[in-house]
């Protein structure tokens, strides 16, 4: 699954505690969005950067993912130049560029940028089902941790819904050409898809009543802190500080 | 253990169950057959409770059932194998797959793993625990499906089509089973060498109505 393509691996970052993980990303993220200073950002960098090459993951998927995130960002760029008041810098008919809304675009850039590579490295190399049961571990309210279960399990079953209806198509011959019956076909392909992903979400939940589902789900695994948890707990926690201190 | 009295239920109108009555007793073993959409799993779904009939009574363990509470009660006690594995299967392991039923029954971790492992021994899945239940074949997702029926240790058994679209291997594994076992259970097919092996009566749903056949 795409979605998981940084779990697959087996490294001590891998093994961390999802505990330990889920409590030092928060955190971390936290400090580097509150923190208004450039230097802190800087500084914060070296964190992920650490962890990246701890956990030996793709450099290259990671800033693929990097990318996704900035396209957002760019729409950033496209406004707060010209929308944060301070001085002018550069003057484009009625619009004129702040010195203020540029570098408030760059803080928010490098702060994204910071948080999102800690979030992949930390929260992206767990299975999402580790994570969930950590979040309940940690006390996090069963409704939210139903919701976000819930919310990844079903956007599997429709992406699998999806290749379905897709392939029921292709495989008779269906090409995808700039025209009305193409449009249609993708409307069709798209009901389909919501009344079956629809149907099948209510088998699910029959299924699982049949089984004593009563609205709570018990946690089979029990998360013992190891040494190195301590460590990186311990470590993280130290990084954080010191980035209080360094602004 | 079953009542089943004057049961009546439509589906857009359209009549699938007109004055059912039907009874399931301690040590038998039931086939129903009956031509598609004549309401078998209809039937199956409303002792379950998952549908409401329209009209009539439904008595299970002695006591007439009507609500969801009421259902919620027979739920561990009464097995339902879906025809479609892939709507029983949603965690993410066999190993919790199987532990949902008796976690939700109330059982600790370590009697859940216990529960687990026996009923994959059972079944010949030994060592299945750490494999990804969307990732298994489709045998063996039938019979982990079946591991996480057994698992509530049961007392009566719905299996829907439990061998259907399954390779001649599997299905005479899960028919083993059934013929060894001490099981009561309601068995939906349309492989009749399956039902005279695995059945002691045998009803036919056409039409809205139920008849016994053998």
């Amino acid at each position: 699954m795409h979605i998981e393509e940084f779990a697959l691996g087996n490294s001590s970052i891998h093994n961390l505690d999802p505990r330990v993980k889920i409590v030092a990303a928060l955190t971390f993220s936290l400090i580097v969005a509150l923190n208004g200073s450039m230097t802190t950002c800087a500084v914060a960098f070296c964190f992920p950067l650490a962890l990246i090459l701890a956990a030996r993951i793709s450099v290259k998927k990671v800033l693929a993912r990097l990318l996704a995130v900035n396209v957002f960002i760019a729409m950033l760029w496209l406004c707060l130049p010209f929308t944060v008041p301070g001085e002018v810098i550069y003057s484009l008919g009625p619009l004129s560029i702040s010195k203020e809304g540029i570098i408030a675009a760059f803080s928010l850039t490098l702060k994204s940028n910071v948080i999102v590579l800690a979030v992949i490295v930390l929260l992206g190399t767990s299975r999402v089902f580790t994570l969930i049961h950590a979040m309940s571990h940690l006390g996090v309210p069963d409704k939210l941790v139903h919701l976000f279960f819930f919310c990844f399990r079903y956007a599997q079953v429709i992406h699998e819904e999806y290749h379905r209806v897709i392939n029921a198509a292709k495989v008779r011959g269906f090409r995808p050409y700039t025209n009305i019956r193409t449009y249609r076909t993708y409307a069709y392909l798209l009901g389909a898809l919501l009344v079956k992903s629809f149907d099948r979400s209510h088998r699910i939940m029959a299924a699982m009543k049949c089984r004593g589902f009563k609205g709570k789900f018990y946690i089979l695994d029990d998360y013992q802190m190891k040494s190195f948890d301590y460590l990186l707990a311990g470590s993280s926690l130290a990084f954080v500080l010191a980035l209080l201190v360094v602004r | 253990m079953i009542r089943l009295r004057n049961l009546r239920f439509k589906y857009n109108s359209h009549p699938i169950l007109d004055g059912v009555d039907f009874a399931v007793d301690p040590g038998d073993r039931i086939g129903l057959v009956g031509p598609n959409g004549s309401g078998k799993t209809t039937l199956c779904r409303i002792i379950m409770g998952l549908l409401k009939p329209e009209a009539g009574e439904v008595e299970i363990f002695g006591k007439k059932r009507t609500e969801e509470a009421d259902f919620a009660e027979i739920r561990g006690r009464i097995g339902y194998l879906f025809q479609d594995s892939d709507d029983q299967l949603f965690c993410p392991t066999v190993l919790e797959d199987v532990a949902f039923g008796p976690l939700n029954l109330g059982k600790s971790t370590e009697q859940a793993r216990r529960i687990v492992s026996e009923t994959l021994d059972l079944l010949e899945l030994r060592g299945y625990e750490q494999r990804i239940t969307y990732q298994l074949s489709g045998g063996e997702k039938r019979l982990v499906s079946l591991a996480s029926v057994l698992a509530m240790e049961p007392e009566v058994l719905i299996l829907d089509e439990p061998t259907s679209g399954l390779d001649e291997e599997t299905s005479e594994r899960i028919a083993n089973l059934l013929t060894a076992s001490r099981f009561t259970y309601i068995l939906i097919a349309h492989d009749m060498e399956l039902l005279t092996k695995t059945t002691n009566k045998t009803f036919k749903l056409k039409r809205g109505a139920l008849s016994q056949i053998v």
